[in-house]
C-alpha cells in the first residue's frame, strides 16, 4: 500500500474482471472526473485495484485510510461519494482524528468489514490484492515485491532454496496437490543443461477464478514466485500459458512482465549475478484440455493441444524436451511469503498435510460470493453458511461442489469436512483450482451432473477413445435420465460406463470426466433412482451375458 | 436365457420374423440346403416369411430368428409382440443387431427426408411420394437395432450370417445348448 | 545393452531395457490387442486397447508406452480390462458409421477383427450415425470419414516415414476428423506425393485406392513395417 500523506484520502476503485462486468469502468471514470472537477487531485487519490473480495456485492470500493468499504456502487453515486470525502477530509485535517462518514451508495451499502467474510479470512497470497494497484510496479514494490528475489539471488544457494519450499509443506494448488518442493527438487536435480519453468494459468474449471483474480490483481507476486523457481531449478526461461479469456489478467501480466524487464528484475545477469531468466506469455486458444500439462505443454511447442502418457514426466522432458518444472498461479504466488516469513510460519498455517492458505471462488447459490482466502483445514460450512451467509433464498445449503467437471459434490451432511487435500479426495471430490460452487435444495442433481458432462464432451482433445465417444455415451445416457426414459438398467450402465472412462481415459481430463456422476451417484442415489422408467424390462447389458 | 424346451408334439415351435432388412438372413438361412430337411423334422415352423403362410405372429413360440432392424411402425408392434410370445429372441444378422445397411438413412434424420431423397430426387420419372395410409407402414425415425428396444437372447452376426454359422446356433439350441458365439466363424460383422 | 527380466500373464520375459511391454508380450506370443499402434510409427497409446494391469499400481497402462522394467508384473486380460476392451471397441463402432458389409475392408479390415477378438456379438452402447463426409478429390485414393477411428496411423506414416504432413486432426473431441492441408480437399493438397502410405497403414476402410469395391481392400500394413525395417538397415549400415 503507497503510503499515504496526512489528510490524503485514498479511493481503491475494484477493477477486476467481475466488477468491471458489473460497472467498475464507468464508475472509476466518474470518481477520477468528481475529482478533477473539485480540484481535489491533492487530497483525493482514486486508484485502480484488484479483487476486493464480495464480487456478488460489486462494484466494490473501498476509502482509505479506514478501509471503508463500499458495495454496488454506481457511476451516478461518484459524485456523492467524493463530496463526502471532501468535506470528511476537511474535518479529519482539522482534528486529526478518525472522520465519520455516514454516506451510503443509493443502491448499494456500507459493507461490514468485521463480519465473517472477512474476519475468517488468512490473507497470504492475497495479502496485496486489492490493495496495491496492479498497474504500477512501483506500487508492487512499495509492498516488497522483488525484495525476496533479489534476497535469494543474492545470499540463498538454489537448494536452500528448494529446502525452504520443501520443508513448508506447500502443496501445488492447481489439482492433485503434489509436494511442490519435491517437483522444485527433481526439476533441480536433472543434469544441467536448459530447463523450462511454465506458469499455468489455464483456469478453466467452471465457477472457478482464484488464478485470474491474483493475476489481476498481483501480477508482480506471481512473476516474482516463478523467478525464483527459476533460481533454484536452474532455468532460464520461462512461459506463462495463460487462456485467452483472461483478457484484463493478460494485459496486467504483460505490463508487469514489461515492467520488470525494464527494471532488469527479469533478463540478463539478474542483481549482477550469473543468473539470467526471461518469461514469455502464451494466450491458450481456448482448450481446458490444455490445463493438463502435457497438453500444455504440447500448445506451447506450437502443436495440438493434446495430452500424451506419463513418464516421462515434464520434469524429465517437457517443453521442447528440456526439463520443465510446471506450477499453478497461486503455488508461485506462495513462494515470495514463505521465503520471507520462513518455512516455518508457513507449515504452522494449515492442517497436518495440508500446510497454508487456500484462495476459493465461493459461487453459485450463496448470499456472498466472491474471492475467499481461509487457512487450509477451515471447514466447508464456515466458507460456504458462515463467510458465504448461505443461500440467497435462506432454503439450505443441498451440496458444494469443488474442483470443477474434474471434482464432485460434499453433500450437506458432510459440511463440516475440513478444506484439505486428503479430506476432500475421501469424499469424491478434489481441492482443484479454486472453484467452489454452492447448491441449493432446487438445484437438479441429475442435472447438474449432466452439465459438467456436457462440458467435458464439449472439451474432450478427441485423442484417446474413452474420452472422446465415452463422454458423449455418458452425457446422452445423462440426457436419457432427465427425460424419465431411462430403466434401471440405463442407470447400472452409467455406473459401469463412468468406471470405464475413469480407469482407461489417458490423461486427467477423461479420467476425472465421471466424477461428478459418481459423486452424485455417491450422494444423490435417489435423484437417479426417482426419475426411472417404471417397469421396465431387462437389459441387454444383463442378457447379452447370461447363459441360456 | 433357458434351455428351449420341446412344446407340442416334441417339436420346439421356431419362427423366423423379417424387419427392415433385405430378407439376405433369410436367403442364407435357405442355404442350409439339404440340413433344412432334417431341421423340418425337429421343428414346428410357425411363422416365417419364407416357409409358412400364417400372418398372425402364434403365441407360445421357443424360438424366434429375428431378421432386420426395426425401421417402420409395423416392425416396432410385430417385434414387441414377438418379445412378448417368444421364449428366445435371436437377433439374427447384422440388420437386426446394428441397423447395418437400412441403418444408413439414419444420417438423412427422419422419414420425410429419405423419401424425399429416394422417390423424388432420385426419381427416373413419375416422382411421387409413396403415401397410403393404413397400407404401407409408416417409416420410423431411425432404423432401430433390435435389442435397443426389447431385450435379446442370441446375437447371431453377420450380413448375412453364414449358413454354417446359423446351423451351429440351431444345433446347438437343439440340443438344449447355449451356442458359443466366439471366434470369427461364429461372431464376425460384416 | 542390459536386460530386464518381467512377467507377462505368469511368464516370464527377458526383454533389453529400453523396449515396451507390448513388444515384450509379442515375443512371449502374448497376444494384446492394438488399433493405433504399428511397428515404424511412434506410439501416441491413443486407443486403449492395450491397456495393462501392472502389479502394485491401481492405474491401467498402456502396453505401447510402457517401457519394460526388472521385476515387472503384467496382467494383460483381467475379466476387468477384457471388459473395457469390448466398451472400447464398441465405442469406435457406434461412433462412426461402420457398416460392415459394404466396406471395402470388409474381411480385411482391423477393427472388424478386434470385435470378433473381444467378443463383441453386439454393441451395448446405442449407435449415434453421425453426419460424416467422404472426400474423392484425390485422383487415386478415397478418404471416408464414416469409417475413420482416428487411430491418426495416417497422420503418423505421412509425417514420419513420408515426410510431408499431408495428414494432421482437426476440431476436437467427437468433432475430430483427419484433415488434409489446411482442411483442404485431399487432392487440392500439393503436398500429398501419391505415395499410398496412408492406405496402407490404415486399420479400417476409411482410406482406400479408388478402384476398389466392397472386400477388396487389403490390409498392407505389414507393407509398412519391412519397409520401415529396410530403411533402417540401410541407416544402419555403413
Amino acid at each position: 500500500m503507497s503510503p499515504l500523506a496526512d489528510a490524503v484520502q485514498r479511493v481503491r476503485c475494484c477493477s477486476s474482471a467481475g466488477c468491471l462486468a458489473s460497472g467498475a469502468g464507468p464508475l472509476r471514470q466518474a470518481l477520477e472526473t468528481a475529482v478533477a472537477r473539485r480540484e481535489l487531485q491533492e487530497r483525493l487519490v482514486i486508484t485502480g485495484v484488484g479483487c476486493l473480495g464480495p464480487c456478488s456485492q460489486g462494484p466494490l470500493v473501498a476509502v482509505d485510510p479506514e478501509g471503508i468499504l463500499f458495495g454496488g456502487v454506481s457511476a451516478g453515486d461518484a459524485d456523492g461519494l467524493i463530496a463526502a470525502l471532501a468535506h470528511r477530509s476537511q474535518a479529519a485535517l482539522a482534528s486529526e482524528r478518525e472522520a465519520p462518514l455516514s454516506w451510503t451508495p443509493a443502491a448499494g451499502e456500507r459493507l461490514d468489514t468485521s463480519g465473517p467474510f472477512f474476519s475468517r479470512q488468512r490473507r497470504v497470497v492475497l495479502e496485496h490484492c486489492g490493495l496495491i494497484d496492479p498497474e504500477r510496479i512501483e506500487a508492487a514494490m512499495e509492498c516488497g515485491a522483488y525484495g525476496q528475489l533479489r534476497r535469494v539471488v543474492q545470499t540463498l544457494t538454489p537448494t536452500e532454496v528448494v529446502e525452504t519450499i520443501r520443508r513448508s509443506g506447500l502443496r501445488g494448488r492447481g489439482g492433485a496437490g503434489y509436494p511442490t518442493g519435491l517437483k522444485w527438487a527433481t526439476v533441480a536435480k536433472m543434469p544441467q543443461g536448459q530447463k523450462v519453468v511454465v506458469c499455468n494459468a489455464d483456469e478453466g474449471d467452471p465457477g472457478a477464478f482464484t488464478d485470474r483474480s491474483v493475476l489481476e490483481g498481483d501480477p508482480h507476486r506471481v512473476l516474482e514466485g516463478m523467478v525464483i523457481a527459476a533460481y533454484a531449478v536452474g532455468a532460464d526461461h520461462g512461459f506463462i500459458y495463460i487462456r485467452a479469456e483472461y483478457e484484463l489478467a493478460i494485459v496486467n501480466l504483460r505490463r508487469a512482465i514489461e515492467q520488470a524487464s525494464r527494471q532488469q528484475l527479469l533478463g540478463q545477469q539478474l542483481f549482477g549475478s550469473s543468473f539470467s531468466f526471461t518469461v514469455q506469455l502464451r494466450v491458450g486458444a481456448g482448450a481446458y484440455v490444455c490445463g493438463e500439462e502435457t497438453a500444455l505443454i504440447h500448445s506451447i511447442e506450437g502443436g495440438r493441444g493434446t495430452p500424451r502418457p506419463r513418464p516421462p514426466y515434464p520434469a524429465e522432458a517437457g517443453v521442447g524436451g528440456a526439463p520443465t518444472l510446471i506450477n499453478n498461479v497461486e503455488t508461485f504466488a506462495n513462494v515470495v511469503p514463505i521465503l520471507r516469513e520462513g518455512a516455518d510460519w508457513f507449515a504452522a498455517i494449515g492442517t497436518a498435510g495440508s500446510k497454508g492458505t487456500k484462495v476459493f471462488s465461493l459461487t453459485g447459490n450463496v448470499r456472498r460470493g466472491g474471492l475467499v482466502e481461509v487457512p487450509m483445514g477451515t471447514s466447508l460450512a464456515t466458507i460456504v453458511a458462515e463467510m458465504g451467509e448461505g443461500t440467497p433464498d435462506g432454503s439450505g445449503i443441498k451440496a458444494v461442489q469443488t474442483g470443477g467437471p474434474s471434482g464432485g459434490c460434499v453433500p450437506a451432511a458432510h459440511l463440516d469436512t475440513p478444506v484439505d487435500y486428503e479430506s476432500l479426495q475421501a469424499l469424491g471430490t478434489i481441492m482443484g483450482s479454486g472453484g467452489m460452487v454452492v447448491i441449493d435444495h432446487a438445484t437438479d442433481m441429475v442435472a447438474l451432473a449432466a452439465f459438467f458432462m456436457a462440458f467435458c464432451r464439449e472439451e474432450s482433445c478427441g485423442k484417446c477413445v474413452p474420452c472422446r465417444a465415452g463422454t458423449v455415451q455418458l452425457h446422452a445416457l445423462l440426457q436419457k435420465h432427465l427425460a424419465g426414459e431411462a430403466s434401471a438398467a440405463d442407470l447400472a450402465q452409467l455406473e459401469a460406463l463412468c468406471h470405464m472412462v475413469k480407469d482407461t481415459s489417458l490423461c486427467g481430463l477423461g479420467q476425472s470426466a465421471p466424477k461428478p456422476v459418481l459423486s452424485t451417484l455417491r450422494f444423490f442415489r435417489g435423484e437417479y433412482e426417482a426419475r426411472l422408467r417404471p417397469g421396465t424390462a431387462p437389459s441387454p447389458l444383463t442378457t447379452a451375458g447370461a447363459a441360456p | 436365457m433357458s434351455a428351449p424346451e420341446s412344446s407340442t408334439a416334441g417339436k420346439l415351435r421356431l419362427a423366423t420374423v423379417w424387419l427392415t432388412g433385405c430378407s439376405g438372413c433369410h436367403m442364407s438361412f435357405l442355404d442350409l440346403d439339404e440340413w433344412l430337411i432334417e431341421l423340418a423334422d425337429q421343428v414346428d415352423v410357425v411363422f416365417s416369411p419364407i416357409a409358412s403362410d400364417v400372418k398372425t405372429y402364434p403365441e407360445h413360440v421357443d424360438v424366434a430368428l429375428v431378421e432386420g432392424g426395426v425401421g417402420t411402425s409395423d416392425n416396432l408392434a410385430l417385434i414387441r409382440q414377438v418379445r412378448q410370445r417368444t421364449r428366445l429372441l435371436v437377433a439374427f444378422g447384422d440388420c437386426a443387431i446394428t441397423a447395418n445397411v437400412p441403418g444408413m438413412r439414419n444420417r438423412l434424420q427422419g422419414p420425410e427426408p429419405v423419401l424425399r431423397r429416394a422417390y423424388l430426387e432420385l426419381a427416373d420419372g413419375s416422382a411421387q411420394l409413396p403415401l397410403a395410409p393404413g397400407i404401407v407402414p409408416e417409416l420410423l425415425e431411425g432404423v432401430i437395432p433390435v435389442h435397443e428396444l426389447v431385450p435379446v437372447d442370441l446375437f447371431l452376426p453377420g450380413c448375412p450370417p453364414p449358413a454354417a454359422r446359423i446351423r451351429a446356433v440351431l444345433e446347438a439350441l437343439l440340443r438344449g445348448e447355449a451356442p458359443l458365439m466366439e471366434g470369427a466363424e461364429m461372431i464376425r460383422f460384416g | 545393452m542390459s536386460v530386464c527380466t518381467l512377467t507377462i500373464d505368469g511368464h516370464a520375459v527377458a526383454m533389453a531395457a529400453g523396449a515396451n511391454v507390448l513388444q515384450a508380450a509379442r515375443e512371449a506370443g502374448i497376444r494384446i490387442p492394438t488399433l493405433c499402434d504399428l511397428e515404424g510409427l511412434s506410439p501416441v497409446a491413443a486407443c486403449r486397447l492395450c491397456l495393462v494391469e501392472i502389479a502394485g499400481s491401481d492405474k491401467l497402462q498402456p502396453a505401447c508406452m510402457t517401457a519394460v522394467a526388472e521385476g515387472l508384473e503384467v496382467h494383460t486380460a483381467t475379466p476387468r480390462l477384457r471388459d473395457y476392451r469390448r466398451t472400447v471397441v464398441e465405442m469406435l463402432f457406434t461412433e462412426g458409421n461402420h457398416v460392415c458389409a459394404v466396406c471395402v475392408a470388409n474381411g480385411h479390415c482391423e477393427l472388424q477383427d478386434r470385435a470378433v477378438e473381444v467378443g463383441m456379438d453386439h454393441s451395448r452402447l446405442p449407435y449415434r450415425h453421425p453426419q460424416r463426409s467422404v472426400d474423392l478429390s484425390h485422383h487415386c485414393f478415397g478418404l471416408d470419414h464414416n469409417r475413420c477411428i482416428l487411430c491418426t496411423r495416417c497422420v503418423r506414416v505421412c509425417d514420419e516415414v513420408e515426410g510431408a504432413h499431408v495428414w494432421d486432426v482437426g476440431w476436437r473431441g467427437e468433432h475430430c476428423r483427419i484433415i488434409a492441408g489446411l482442411d483442404q480437399p485431399w487432392g487440392a493438397v500439393d503436398a500429398c506425393t501419391d505415395c499410398g502410405k496412408c492406405v496402407m497403414v490404415c486399420p479400417t476402410g476409411a482410406l482406400f485406392h479408388k478402384g476398389d469395391t466392397a472386400e477388396e481392400k487389403h490390409d498392407d500394413s505389414s507393407r509398412l513395417v519391412d519397409l520401415v525395417r529396410a530403411r533402417q538397415a540401410r541407416q544402419g549400415s555403413p
